[in-house]
Formats: structure tokens, sequence, C-alpha cells
């Protein structure tokens, strides 16, 4: 039997999630025994060329990009994990929740007190840019999502042993410490 | 005369004076039942829920019930931990809760609640509310984006004559616990350090304060709420 494919992305993230999956130091060489990459910035495969078992999201959605990215996991992936806040509630990005866009864009790009270069009041409109959501959405508020990893970021042991028992299915260890929500 | 009674959790024999408290009652006999809202030595109103338990088939908190002689009361039922676990749920969604940049995340009893119950996504839709923060106290900052109106500072804080610092504004979904302008002025050092400590999230927080305990050496990082009620 081949062995099971992983894919990752960090969509309105820090990377801090991925850095956590690193931070299972040397069992990254037992990982690569069991699973087979495919896109993930791990080893920088841009688009999905097979279909893939385990799909991890980290960030949740803020711009039209980070939607498009997510549904074309759902598509690819048979199981999608959330990793840490941003996945699971939109995390620090959320904070804008509530406040309009237009006064957020304000704020970053004109009126903001550390806005000194952008003399004529240009707002980022390149078509190339992804469009700005009105809010920062969870991802499963956008695609179904089948497990959920909180933490910011997510212990590095939670990772581990969410993976290994999804990939071997034996059960979780899940001592008192791994579940954080920051 | 022995006021003793006699009455049951979860099958487990249990005594306690006449007119105890359920919840009081459980600490007493070395059970944990979880709350939020409820304080020791505080007029307990059961506004939050997280303390219910089943007695006869019916669901009542248990702060606000006193035990009686052979009460049969169910509290460890997967039944009732997870209507507990979706009371935490409701409240993460309610407001608006980041842990991460919270200053009382790791001393926080209502995420502490939701690691006891490991909630890893709350099975209602975030709400988002736009809610505002008032730094204009000299001593404290009142973040109503956590505030869970659980009336603890309402209660425990009070200047000589017993008049509250805090108070309720508004009614039904826009009701907020404030700081009374002009009591809030005579606010001293231990009040602030009161208030923080009494307030179960970190929507009191004193200021120039924030932080100020390591992560790994906070009150939840390694013992689970509860975990120093047994016998």
């Amino acid at each position: 039997m081949s062995k099971p494919v992983l894919a990752t992305t960090s969509l309105a993230g820090c990377f801090g999630c991925h850095m956590s999956i690193l931070d299972i130091d040397e069992r990254i060489l037992q990982l690569i025994e069991l699973v087979e990459f495919n896109k993930s910035p791990v080893d920088d495969i841009k688009t999905f060329t097979k279909p893939v078992d385990i799909g991890i999201i980290e960030g949740g959605c803020c711009n039209s990009e980070n939607v498009e990215v997510l549904r074309s996991f759902r598509k690819n992936c048979r199981i999608l994990i959330s990793l840490g806040e941003c996945a699971i509630m939109g995390g620090l990005p959320a904070l804008r929740n509530g406040i309009p866009i237009e006064e957020c864009l304000h704020e970053a790009y004109i009126g903001g007190p550390t806005v000194q270069l952008n003399k004529s009041h240009i707002l980022p409109n390149d078509d190339e840019l992804p469009m700005l959501l009105d809010r920062v959405y969870p991802c499963h508020e956008i695609v179904k999502i089948d497990y959920f990893l909180p933490g910011c970021p997510p212990r590095a042991d939670l990772i581990w042993e969410a993976l290994v028992a999804l990939i071997t299915g034996d059960p979780m260890k899940l001592p008192y410490e791994v579940i954080k929500f920051d | 005369m022995s006021n003793l009674i006699k009455f049951k959790i979860d099958n487990k024999e249990c005594m306690a004076e006449k007119g105890t408290y359920i919840v009081d009652a459980a600490r007493e006999n070395g059970i944990y039942i979880p709350t939020l809202c409820n304080m020791p030595g505080v007029k307990p109103k059961g506004s939050c829920r997280v303390c219910t338990v089943k007695i006869n088939g019916r669901l009542m908190t248990s702060c606000t019930t006193p035990v009686a002689d052979g009460m049969e009361i169910e509290s460890s039922a997967a039944e009732i931990q997870d209507i507990r676990k979706s009371i935490i749920e409701l409240i993460f969604v309610s407001g608006n809760h980041f842990c991460p940049s919270c200053e009382k995340s790791g001393s926080c009893e209502l995420q502490a609640l939701g690691y006891l119950y490991q909630m890893m996504v709350p099975r209602f839709p975030y709400d988002f509310p736009l809610r505002k923060v008032d730094a204009s106290s000299p001593k404290i900052i009142k973040d109503q984006n956590r505030c869970i109106q659980c009336k603890r500072c309402i209660k425990t804080i009070k200047d000589e004559q017993g008049r509250s610092l805090f108070a309720f504004r508004n009614r039904g979904h826009r009701i907020e616990v404030v700081l009374d302008k002009e009591l809030g002025l005579m606010m001293t050092e231990e009040m602030a350090d009161l208030a923080m400590k009494n307030c179960p999230v970190g929507s009191i927080l004193k200021k120039e304060k924030g932080f100020d305990i390591a992560i790994g050496r906070r009150k939840y990082d390694h013992e689970p709420i509860g975990s120093t009620i047994k016998l």
C-alpha cells in the first residue's frame, strides 16, 4: 500500500502553525517515512499533482484567494484539518471583524499614525490583488472541515499525535497540556 | 442536634449541612462541579448555567439549589457534560474571546473550562459582536469584548458605603457591565487587584500589569480547573 499523501497551506495565518509542525523535531524523519508530501510550503510543490489524503489548513479566510485555495483543498483532500486558532475562529486577523472594511483600509493606508509615504492617498487597487472579504471567516464556515486542532500555535505534540492517530488508526493520547488556545 | 443530611451525587453517598448549595456541598465531598459566575462567599445567582446538574430528571443550577435529604444528583453523565460544554461554547461565540492576545490567557476560568471539556471548536457560529474597550479609568481597563456578564465585579467591588463600583447598563443582548464614572475614580490599588482577580475572564485588567506570568507558570497551564478539589 502506498503512503498516505499530505498537503498543507497557510491562508490568513502567520506560518506559526507550520513552524509548530517543524517543532516535532527529529520525528520529522519518522513523518516522511509515514507520509508523502504533496502541495505544501514544506516541499514547495505549488499545485496538487495527485489526490491527497490529509490536508492541513493554517489560517482563516480574509480574502478571495484564501477562499479559492481552501476550496481547492476541499476538492483535492479526503480529510481536512483546521490547524490553529486562525483556521478555527479567524484568530488575530479576525480582530477586524465588526469594523467596516473601509475604516480598516483607511487606517492602514491613509489615516493611520504610521502612514507617511502614501501622499496621494491611494488604496491598493491592482487587479492582481485578491479582494478582501467583509470579515475574516473561520475555515469551517466556508467548507466542511473534518478535524480541529486548537492552539496558537498548536503544540507540536498535538499535531504529531493527531497525525499519527489519523494515519495508523491508533487511539489518540491527549494529555492536558497539549490542548491550549494560546 | 446535627443538621447533617445525606444525599447522592452520581451514586456516591455524600453528607452536608442542611441548606448548603449543591455546588458547595459537592466541593465538601470532594466532587468538582464547574462554575463561572459563582464565587464562594457571594450570594449565587445562577446566571451562567455552567454548574447545571440533573435532579429527579430536571436540569437545575447547582449553585442556587440547596441539597435536600435523600436527593439524587447526576453530574458526570455524558448528557450533562455535553450541556455544560455547549454553554461554554455559546459563551465563546457570543463574545470576542481571542485567547492568543488576551492578558488573562492561561489563568482564565472560561478558557480553563474549554480545556476541561476539550473544546476543539464551538458547534455554534461566531457572532463577532462589535464591542468597546473602556480604558478611561486610571486604574483598570474594561474590555467589553471579553465580558461574560457574570456580575462578580458588581457583587464584590464596593466602597466603604457598600456602593458597587461596577453596574449593568442597557438590557437584553445590549447589556454590559460598566465602571461607574465617579465611583471609579475612587478605586484603590487593592480594589483594582481584586477586580482583576475576581473577573473569571480577561475583561477587567489592571493597568500596567499585562502578561506578567510566563507561559508554563500560569494557573491552568498544567493543572485542570477543579483539580484541587479532592478528598
